[in-house]
């Protein structure tokens, strides 16, 4: 288990890339960090790992206070960007290094190295060094090096971003499973929300040093807690649109719907909706967003139609053959149960 | 047809080279054969022999190799290279490069400052600078260490210049060494931190692997220097009692002071002899590590 209690990380400078941050990670979980460039995945990651030395706050982990242990005495193991395979080793020794550190015996630790080579396919490159691998072996090598030595917990800082689309599937769904089998806690940065969804049993959506929301996959996605996260998670992005509770209504981009719960009269509101759960429909209709097509985007198996509806663009995702001519009339109708209210960038649906 | 890339034809690629070729030839080659024929002469600097130099065969150079002056000289030298070039500049500049590796501001720019400074100065400054630090009487060093009268120069003569001569070089190996754990990637370290390694560990597994290369033509490089250093020569002149004479010294001594021209040549063309033994086997070892690499 990792646990962070007001964790705060300010570099030279006065950046705080960490801003007081409490987070608790269970034993055994996949857990990722989602977030745009910059806002602190990397250096949480590193303060965890012990690699920067946090400005306040504490770091637990499996029971152990480690805010002052340097990173060799936390027992966790790092997998880089760059996988930072040593190139005058071969796989075997790289695997080995750190249980060479620990002084296990030659035999014993070549014995180990050649194990976990071997769950991880690599038995026949044993020989090899770094530099006659391809990329996505170097990957299993890397992570092989922080199997081997059994650590507390995994620290991976985006590991899959080196490997080309298609390989990047076939490691995402392999490393979920060697994660399943060894049941190590595993933090995993990454700034690809797929990743995130697909991987992770819980994710925490950052943005500047700070946690937006922490959630399952499907939490995130289908409940997003505020408009930051509403807008970042998702492939197309959701619509969010500004209206006002009246007379029992919701006005909202011309449309007149009806009030949503946990809303009074007279408030300001954001209304969300994905794009997926916008109908097109021909004609006026009294609860729908009338408007003209502006853009129509190809998604491979649907289209996502852009209807500029005077002072707002709403955004629609209509299935193959359905998708409406440019400059025609249209009207985007929401389906009530999936949309979601946010007063003040704060979700207020029940 | 013309095989070269810049389609000049022979004539005129040779053309192009003549120049380059004669002033190598000029300023290069011929001294060098100049050496070895002074080497086979009795030529002096005074005298007869000065007017009229006879042949003399192998003589010199029998003679050298079985100087007692000629061996100590050599002896020191062998010190004043391994002390001061390999272990003093070298691990002085690993050293200071090491330490001031990921640190930047005013403390680094002082030090930096203050080492290369030691660099550029010319060595007629440098060496009264160093004779007014180790002077007996009025010694800067004395005063400091209220050793009043304990004459440096005279009694450790050899430390001296050894201690001057890692002084005075090691801002290029700082440098060098500064420039090469630039290349050493931050996550290879951090990935042996996160492993325990400890410090030690950390520089034989994973930065002196990675900047051997650099290590070896820094190495090869201030060897060659040092041994052909003459700015030792300003401190103690060879003395006392040819206590600190190493071989450009030596050199100097016999050929200019004692007028031994023929000599000094045949003593002149063993030291390029050493030195390009020196360099061949920095070279094979160069090489044997690009093999590896490969
Ligand atoms: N060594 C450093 N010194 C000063 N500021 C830094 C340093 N490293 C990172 N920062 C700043 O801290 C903030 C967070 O950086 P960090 O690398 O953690 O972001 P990230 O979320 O990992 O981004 P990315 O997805 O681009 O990798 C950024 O504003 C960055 O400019
Ligand atoms: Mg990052």
């Amino acid at each position: 288990m990792i646990s962070l209690h007001g964790l705060t990380k300010e570099y030279p400078g006065g950046v705080r890339a960490v801003d007081a941050l409490d987070l608790e990670i269970a034993d055994g979980e996949f857990f990722a960090l989602l977030g745009p460039s910059g806002c602190g995945k990397t250096t949480l990651l590193r303060t965890i790992a012990g690699l920067e030395t946090a400005t306040a706050g504490r770091v637990t982990i499996g029971g152990t206070e480690v805010t002052g242990l340097p990173p060799g005495r936390r027992d966790v193991a790092m997998v880089f960007q760059d996988y930072a395979l040593f190139p005058h080793m071969d796989v075997t020794t790289n695997i080995a290094y750190p249980l060479r550190i620990r002084k296990v015996p030659r035999a014993e630790r070549e014995a180990k190295a050649a194990e976990t080579a071997s769950r991880l396919s690599l038995s026949e490159l044993l020989a090899r060094r770094p530099g006659q691998l391809s990329g996505g072996q170097q990957q299993r090598v890397a992570l092989a090096r922080a199997i081997a030595c059994h650590p507390r917990a995994f620290l991976f800082d985006e590991p899959l971003s080196n490997l080309d689309a298609r390989m990047r599937l076939e490691a995402r769904t392999f490393l979920k499973r060697l994660q399943r089998e060894l049941a190590v806690t595993t933090v995993f940065v990454t700034h690809d929300q797929g990743e995130a969804l697909a991987m992770a049993d819980r994710i925490a959506v950052m943005s500047a040093g700070r946690i937006m929301q922490v959630g399952t996959p499907a939490e995130v996605f289908q409940r997003p807690a505020n408009t930051f996260v509403a807008s970042f998670i998702g492939s197309t992005p959701m619509n969010l649109l500004p209206g006002v509770v009246r007379d029992g209504a919701l006005h909202v981009a011309g449309a007149v719907l009806p009030r949503p719960d946990g809303v009074a009269d007279g408030e300001e509101v954001v209304y969300g909706l994905r794009p997926e759960y916008m109908d097109l429909a021909e004609g006026e209709h009294a609860d729908g967003f009338a408007g003209k097509v502006s853009v129509v985007e190809n998604l491979g198996t649907a289209y996502l139609v852009t209807l500029d509806c005077g002072e707002h663009l709403v955004q629609a995702v209509v299935p193959e053959d359905a998708e409406p001519a440019p400059g025609a009339a249209a009207c985007a109708v929401p389906r009530h149960r999936r949309a979601l209210v946010y007063r003040d960038g704060e979700l207020v649906t029940p | 047809m013309s095989t070269d890339a810049a389609g000049l034809g022979r004539g005129r690629a040779v053309g192009f080279m003549v120049p380059a070729l004669v002033l190598i030839g000029v300023f290069l080659v011929f001294p060098a054969l100049w050496t070895i024929y002074l080497g086979l002469t009795d030529f002096r600097l005074t005298g007869l022999a000065a007017a009229d130099p006879k042949f003399v065969g192998a003589e010199n150079y029998t003679a050298a190799l079985g100087d007692e002056r000629f061996h100590t000289s050599l002896w020191l030298t062998v010190q004043f290279v391994l002390g001061s070039a390999v272990i003093g500049q070298a691990g002085l500049g690993f050293a200071i490069a090491w330490a001031l590796r990921d640190r930047s501001g005013p403390v680094r720019r002082v030090v930096e400052g203050l080492v290369l400074l030691a660099w550029i100065l010319p060595s007629s400054v440098v060496a009264f600078l160093w004779i007014a630090l180790l002077d007996g009487d009025q010694g800067t060093l004395n005063a400091l260490l209220r050793t009043d009268g304990f004459a440096w120069l005279l009694d450790h003569p050899m430390a001296s210049i050894v201690l001057f001569n890692t002084w005075r070089g090691t801002a290029f190996s700082m440098m060098l060494y500064g420039a090469a754990l630039e290349s050493v990637p931050p996550s290879h370290l951090e990935t042996a931190r996160l492993a325990g390694a400890s410090a030690f560990q950390q520089l034989r597994d994973v930065v002196f692997p990675r900047i051997r290369g650099h290590m070896l033509t820094n190495l090869l490089l201030i060897s060659l220097w040092t041994f052909n250093d003459f700015t030792a020569f300003q401190l103690t002149a060879g003395g006392p009692e040819g206590r600190s004479e190493i071989l450009p010294v030596y050199i100097y001594n016999v050929a200019l002071n004692g007028g031994k021209l023929g000599f000094g040549a045949a003593v002149s063309f063993l030291v390029l002899l050493i030195n390009l033994v020196l360099a061949l086997v920095y070279l094979r070892l160069l090489r044997g590590r690009r093999g590896v690499a490969a």
